[in-house]
């Protein structure tokens, strides 16, 4: 199908962008890559009366790592697939990218309309909680900085309220001792997932796991840390039996739903093998 | 109704046009410029069958409007062959490899793999299956596009002979 009219509104700064989003307001849609919007206006989902175009916004598409990676919200995912300062302080994210959509599909579409757009099984944001990351969002009464863990509220309801742009994602750069492992179902490559579990830990000097954050996604309202999970890793000696329960614990923390392509409870299945797979794999890993 | 004018390159001609804003970039190319060989199937990202090159990469252009082209470089499957008489190797390749039957599937697929034989000389079944991915074809099974993909990477990298 086609999309319903609407007006068209190219912003070429951010500062046009919150200009047109404090005029049009409730009105108004943000359209990054599209690649989500643009479906829902075809299948007359939605029907914005006006689409501010961000793409033309030059300043909000930055790699930067000072410190602190900084990365800006219409970074497309093909750039974040292939940046050299990605790869090297948030690998995770290096990781995760080959199972967001498909390469035609990444060319577009953008990290902060993926995190903005909130899609429960969505492997981003599931990523930035595992890392811990901090978001940063503008609008006409300032900026505003929201930790990630209180960012996805729900299927397709985020943080931001209507007037604010998220403009960034700062993430600490993960550390070279820092482990970390991904793991997803899906039916077909490039499928969104039916599960998956994105997660970073660090190994002391007597062998105990430090700061864990397991993340999954697929398999909640958005994607959620394993609180349950975290507690019996953190501080733990790995063991077989310690992996065990801790896979098996997230389950306290999903409330997956049945549709279509799989039952709620072979989700909560899929969640605890693939944690218990993932932290194989990170503790596996070896590191610098 | 806002109207908007546009300057766009397709396959090396600019073209001057004014669109709706709703128009999508797959009806512009098909309607206003009359490239049908851009097909459409799904529009909602899914097939493939509208994959086009934008500023060098593949991309959806059921996914895109059209005014979002406005200074842009797209690339379609008719520029392709270099003349009526010849094929571009991944073509050829098409052909030879009997990798479609109807063949409404073919130009998103010719546009998806463009940029992958030309950066691959002698991919896995694995990489080429990955590359494949985003593109569905009802007919064909997909192993002969597996093939045909083999021997366009083994086309294009040839030791040319002097
Ligand atoms: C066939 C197909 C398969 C896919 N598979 C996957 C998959 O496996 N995993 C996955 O994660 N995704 C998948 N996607 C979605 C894809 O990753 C999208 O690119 C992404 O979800 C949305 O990003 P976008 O930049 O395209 O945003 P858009 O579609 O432009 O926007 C999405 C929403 O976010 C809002 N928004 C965008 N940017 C901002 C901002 N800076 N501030 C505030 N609000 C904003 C928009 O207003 C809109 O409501 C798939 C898409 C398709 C078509
Ligand atoms: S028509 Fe564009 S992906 Fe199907
Ligand atoms: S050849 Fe018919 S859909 Fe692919």
């Amino acid at each position: 199908m086609k999309p319903p009219p609407f007006e068209y509104v190219a912003a070429h700064s951010l500062e046009e962008a919150l200009d047109a989003l404090a005029t049009h307001g409730w009105d108004a849609k943000l359209l990054a890559g599209g690649q989500s919007l643009i479906p829902v206006l075809n299948f007359r989902l939605a029907s914005p009366a006006v689409l501010i175009d961000l793409n033309p916004v030059r300043e909000l598409a930055f790699v930067e790592a000072n410190g602190v990676l900084r990365i800006g919200a219409m970074t497309r995912q093909r750039t974040l697939e292939r940046h050299e300062h990605i790869a090297r302080y948030a690998p995770l994210i290096t990781a995760a990218m080959p199972f967001v959509a498909h390469p035609q599909i990444r060319t577009r579409g953008t990290i902060g309309g993926s995190l903005a757009h909130c899609d429960p099984a969505a492997e981003l944001p599931a990523v930035c909680l595992a890392l811990d990351a901090t978001l940063v969002a503008r609008s006409h009464r300032g900026e505003r900085t929201i930790p990630a863990r209180d960012f996805f509220f729900g299927l397709f309801m985020t943080a931001l309220e209507p007037d604010e742009i998220l403009t960034e994602i700062r993430i600490p750069p993960m550390t070279p001792d820092t482990r970390y492992a991904f793991r997803e179902v899906a039916r077909r490559h490039g499928d969104f997932a039916l599960a998956g579990v994105a997660l970073t830990l660090r190994l002391d000097a007597e062998g105990r796991i430090q700061s864990p954050r397991v993340a999954l996604f697929g398999v909640h309202d958005a994607a959620v840390l394993a609180e349950s999970a975290m507690r019996l890793l953190d501080g733990a000696t790995p063991s077989e039996e310690l992996l065990r329960e801790a896979a098996h614990a997230v389950a306290n923390d999903i409330e997956p739903s049945s549709d279509v392509h799989a039952s709620a409870e072979y989700r909560t299945h899929l969640a605890q093998v693939l944690t218990a797979r993932a932290l194989h794999d990170a503790l596996a890993q070896t590191t610098e | 109704m806002q109207k908007l004018t546009i300057e766009v390159t397709v396959n090396g001609t600019t073209y001057r046009r004014e669109v709706e804003p709703r128009r999508l970039l797959s009806d512009f190319l098909r309607h206003d410029l009359g490239l049908t060989g851009t097909h459409v199937g799904c529009e909602h990202g899914v097939c493939g069958a509208c994959t086009i090159l934008f500023d060098g990469e593949p991309a959806r252009s059921c996914l895109m409007l059209a005014v979002q082209a406005d200074g842009h470089t797209i690339t379609t499957v008719e520029a392709l062959a270099p003349d009526e008489k010849h094929l571009h190797p991944l073509q050829q390749a098409f052909r030879e490899a009997h990798a479609l039957q109807c063949g409404y599937c073919t130009p998103g697929f010719l546009m998806s793999l463009l940029p992958f034989v030309e950066t691959h000389a002698n991919p896995t079944d694995e990489e080429i299956r990955e590359a494949l991915a985003g593109n569905l074809c009802r007919c064909t099974g997909y192993q002969h596009i597996v093939e045909a993909v083999k021997l366009a990477c083994r086309l294009m990298h040839a030791p040319q002979e002097a």
